[in-house]
């Protein structure tokens, strides 16, 4: 069978529940309004699940979590653009826990095709996946998906708004809607009068919004494309800003945990006695693999749990760094569970062979914020204050852990100090849902040390690679991946549904499968380890050790061939993919890439492909006494369209350190079943002395 | 027993042990939420405050051992009183996530009380121990330099 068939075959396996739930529900998508989630108050005004209007002025509910990524700001500047909202006067929150605000592209992030290359049928096929994603309640933030999910989505709700006020309006006037336009928060008629928004909205909520209002073409955007002041700024430079961990309530409690350091080991027993005594504690609540210590203050609850005795169980892993490289390496061994990329076989290349093995290791998140959240059973009702980028995931499991319905559980979510997906994890508000439930009536906020934080990790998985690949006459001839790591995704689907599906792990492979390059007898096949550390997204998930280990080997391949790295990666994507080709053109220029460098300095490229933007870097090293310095790094990306280019420069900014921090000093390593690195001198990221200066240009093939 | 301290220009009498970190008796007992709790060990920055003008990890000092008036963000400035440093980093939007930026902000408070004019070397000498896992460093940078020039009244 061809590579097409077997591709399209299993492609189809996988999106075959998806589309038949299209079918049934393209409908219901098309024909029903998402139902409101949204309860205001006195004075308040929903015009749809995105959208409050009070006395006050309009908040734009964002269905996405800020966590640096700046989310909020251009969520809310999608809406204000067909609103017609002054951006000064724009305010913002987190909607509530809701299937409402499910997020649509997230699931096709699954589908294992190359995304730079999806043919129409396998985006018509992301496009049912957004419908069982709504069936499903999917409200996650994470897999770059945001922009995707929201750029028509938040528009329309803004476009649809703007046309039921000016319809509220017209009918106040006794004037033709036709007559009427918009500006700054108020619809104005011809005769100069100003109806605001504010004393509109609720006329304006018994009129029937328009199913498919029309959005404003890219050329009349007035904030869209312009780098804005972001809406938590103000908040977060005078230390008003409300993470989960400030969360303040009456009477509120002070808690820490301890679970079992051998994760998803038991805890067979403990003597919480001299806890008991200290003076301020108020409970020791055993939590079946660990413990909470509640008490007046968080500082009292760290100094009584580290009294308390426990009698920890062994670790359901391998003990080592070393065993546990072992057992990944095992699985070379067996049959690869995906070959998402099979064009042709190496014995079939011509040329000199080479081959190279590489290894990344187990890394933690290190979110700023420390694991928190806040929980208050009250009558059979359950409140948490988290930082969450799932808040419906956090509430079905805090209602499960306390044999509740969903209903009567409410998620309220904060700022997050950091996400990197770690807060894509529920784990942290169920322990405090469960220390609630041991203190009926009583807020409790349980914060975690920086050791429990990086000791009970779902840690982005080490992996292994063993890369062949032949050059032949300046050309590479033909390249063979196998990478070998623990599944994520399984580990994932068993903690979030209870077991873990058969078929393609797509993010085992993501970044080194589906990367555009034009090379004859490419293979790349992945292998699941089973290895029972806990592993879970981080920051580009996949692409993090894959993208590491195919532009090394490239870097190889270009050596023995003869040719200029750079010149070799524009050679192999123009074929298959202009815009990818491009961005290594533009980073090759900004960095003067070829021209003579002063004396001790270097540079090197990489380019990657991941959610839907090709990004060229080059990075620019200095040799100095104290050992190599990373001096300057350029970047080109192409996202299509950028909305926010200031935003966008800051993520590219920060995905470059995230990534050069771990590759200069993240290595979580295991000794006695316990991750050796408990807090930053163990485990520390660039700081403002190591960090290169960056420089990066925005491309915008549409 | 009871440990006094003067805190954004208010006493405050804490019946507290004097051995308690400054960053909780702030945070829990106070509820000046704006002082972070990033590693507990003086090894990040999130928790940084002024005391007596100087920049101390409020995560590793005892209120007991407290020597001077305290100043956390909440007392550097307000949204509708901001400080030059504030401002500068709200004109070259600064913060991502924003955990630390209280702490990055109060050491350059530091910096600048001690040094008005700082080189770029000066600033990273001064800010090494400010952790980011956002990676805003050169957007921090900036800032500093911003808020020197507007408070040497350029």
């Amino acid at each position: 069978m061809s590579r097409l068939g077997r591709m399209t075959r299993r492609a189809f396996l996988v999106t075959s529940a998806a589309v038949a739930g299209g079918v049934a529900f393209l409908v219901w998508k098309d024909g029903q309004p998402v139902p409101n989630p949204l309860r205001p108050g006195p004075g308040e005004t929903a015009l749809n699940p995105w959208l409050v209007i009070d006395g006050a002025g309009v908040t734009i509910v964002t269905p996405r979590a800020e966590m640096g990524q700046g989310t909020q700001t251009t969520l809310a500047a999608l809406v204000a653009e067909e609103l017609d909202l002054d951006w000064q006067d724009v305010r913002v929150m987190h909607g509530p826990a809701s299937a409402s605000y499910w997020n649509g592209p997230l699931l096709a992030l699954g589908m294992p095709w190359k995304e730079y290359a999806a043919s129409r049928w396998q985006q018509a096929a992301a496009g049912s996946t957004d419908v069982v994603a709504r069936l499903l309640g999917l409200q996650v933030t994470g897999g770059s998906t945001a922009m995707v999910d929201g750029f028509e989505k938040m528009r329309r709700a803004g476009a649809a708004a703007r046309i039921v006020l000016v319809q509220a309006a017209a009918a106040r006037l006794g004037l033709a809607a036709e007559r009427l336009r918009t500006e700054a928060g108020a619809v104005i008629a011809p005769d100069g009068t100003r109806l605001p928004y504010t004393d509109l909205a609720e006329a304006a909520a018994g009129i029937a919004p328009p199913e498919d209002p029309p959005l404003r073409p890219a050329s009349d955007w007035k904030l869209l494309g312009r780098a804005l002041p972001r809406t938590d700024m103000m908040a977060k430079v005078t230390g008003t800003a409300t993470f989960g961990i400030d969360v303040r309530l009456p009477g509120m409690l002070f808690a820490t945990v301890r679970m079992n350091p051998r994760l998803g080991g038991a805890m067979h027993g403990f003597d919480a006695g001299a806890a008991r005594a200290m003076p301020g504690v108020v409970e020791v609540v055993n939590l079946g693999p660990g413990f909470a210590v509640v008490a007046s203050n968080t500082w009292l609850a760290f100094q009584a749990a580290d009294a308390v005795r426990a009698d920890w169980g062994a670790a359901p892993y391998p003990t080592d760094s070393a065993a546990q490289t072992a057992a990944i390496a095992a699985a070379f061994e067996d049959r690869p569970k995906a070959t998402l990329r099979d064009d042709g076989d190496m014995a079939d290349a011509t040329g000199d062979e080479i081959s190279a093995d590489y290894a990344v290791p187990y890394l933690a998140h290190a979110c700023m914020e420390p694991m928190n959240a806040t929980a208050r059973l009250d009558g059979g009702r359950l409140d948490v204050w988290c930082g969450t980028q799932a808040p419906v995931l956090a509430r079905d499991h805090c209602a499960a852990a306390l044999g509740l319905k969903g209903a009567d559980v409410a998620v309220h979510t904060t700022f997050l100090g950091g996400g990197f997906g770690r807060r894509a994890e529920t784990d942290f508000a169920v322990i405090a849902a469960h220390v609630a439930a041991a203190l009926p009536g009583r807020a409790v906020q349980v914060t975690w040390t920086r050791e429990e934080d990086m000791r009970h990790d779902v840690y982005r998985p080490a992996a292994l690679a063993r890369m062949r690949g032949r050059v032949a006459g300046g050309r590479v001839t033909g390249l063979e991946a196998r990478i070998a790591a623990p599944s994520i995704t399984r580990q994932m689907m068993r903690r979030i549904a209870g077991f873990a599906p058969p078929g393609p792990d797509k993010t085992l492979l993501e970044g080194a499968y589906d990367q555009p390059y034009a090379i004859p007898n490419f293979r790349v096949a992945g292998h699941i380890a089973d290895v029972a550390v806990p592993v879970g997204y981080w920051r580009s998930v996949g692409h993090s050790h894959n993208s590491f280990f195919l532009e090394c080997f490239l870097d190889e391949l270009a050596d023995a061939a003869g040719r200029d790295p750079l010149d070799l990666r524009r050679d192999l994507t123009r074929p298959e993919h202009a815009p990818s080709a491009a961005v290594l053109d533009a980073v090759a220029e900004m960095s003067g890439w070829g021209t003579p460098l002063p004396g001790g300095r270097a540079q090197g490229v990489a380019f990657c492909h991941s959610f839907g933007t090709p990004v060229a870097e080059v990075v620019e090293v200095a040799r100095t006494d104290a050992g190599i310095r990373i001096a300057r790094v350029f970047v080109a990306c192409d996202p299509g369209t950028a909305l926010d280019p200031g935003i966008l420069e800051a993520q590219m900014t920060s995905g470059a350190l995230f990534g050069l921090s771990a590759a200069v000093m993240g290595e979580i390593t295991f000794a006695g079943g316990i991750a050796e690195q408990g807090n930053f001198p163990d485990y520390d990221a660039l700081r403002i002395t190591g960090a290169p200066e960056v420089s990066v240009r925005i491309l915008q093939s549409g | 027993m009871v440990v006094s301290l003067t805190v954004n220009g208010a006493e405050q009498a804490l019946d507290l042990p004097p051995e308690m970190p400054l960053l909780w008796a702030l945070r829990d007992a106070l509820g000046l939420t704006g002082t972070k709790f990033g590693c507990g060990v003086a090894a990040c920055g999130a928790c940084t405050v002024l005391v007596d003008g100087q920049a101390v990890r409020a995560c590793s000092l005892a209120i007991g051992d407290v020597w001077g008036p305290v100043t956390t963000i909440e007392g550097l400035g307000r949204p509708e009183a901001l400080a030059p440093l504030q401002r500068a980093w709200i004109a070259h939007q600064v913060a991502q996530c924003g955990y630390c930026q209280p702490g990055q902000i109060m050491q350059a408070a530091s910096l600048l009380a001690e040094t008005p004019v700082p080189t770029d070397a000066e600033i990273d000498a001064a800010m090494a121990g400010n952790l980011c896992r956002c990676g805003t460093y050169g957007r921090i940078r900036a800032a500093i330099h911003t808020a020197a020039r507007e408070m040497a009244g350029e």
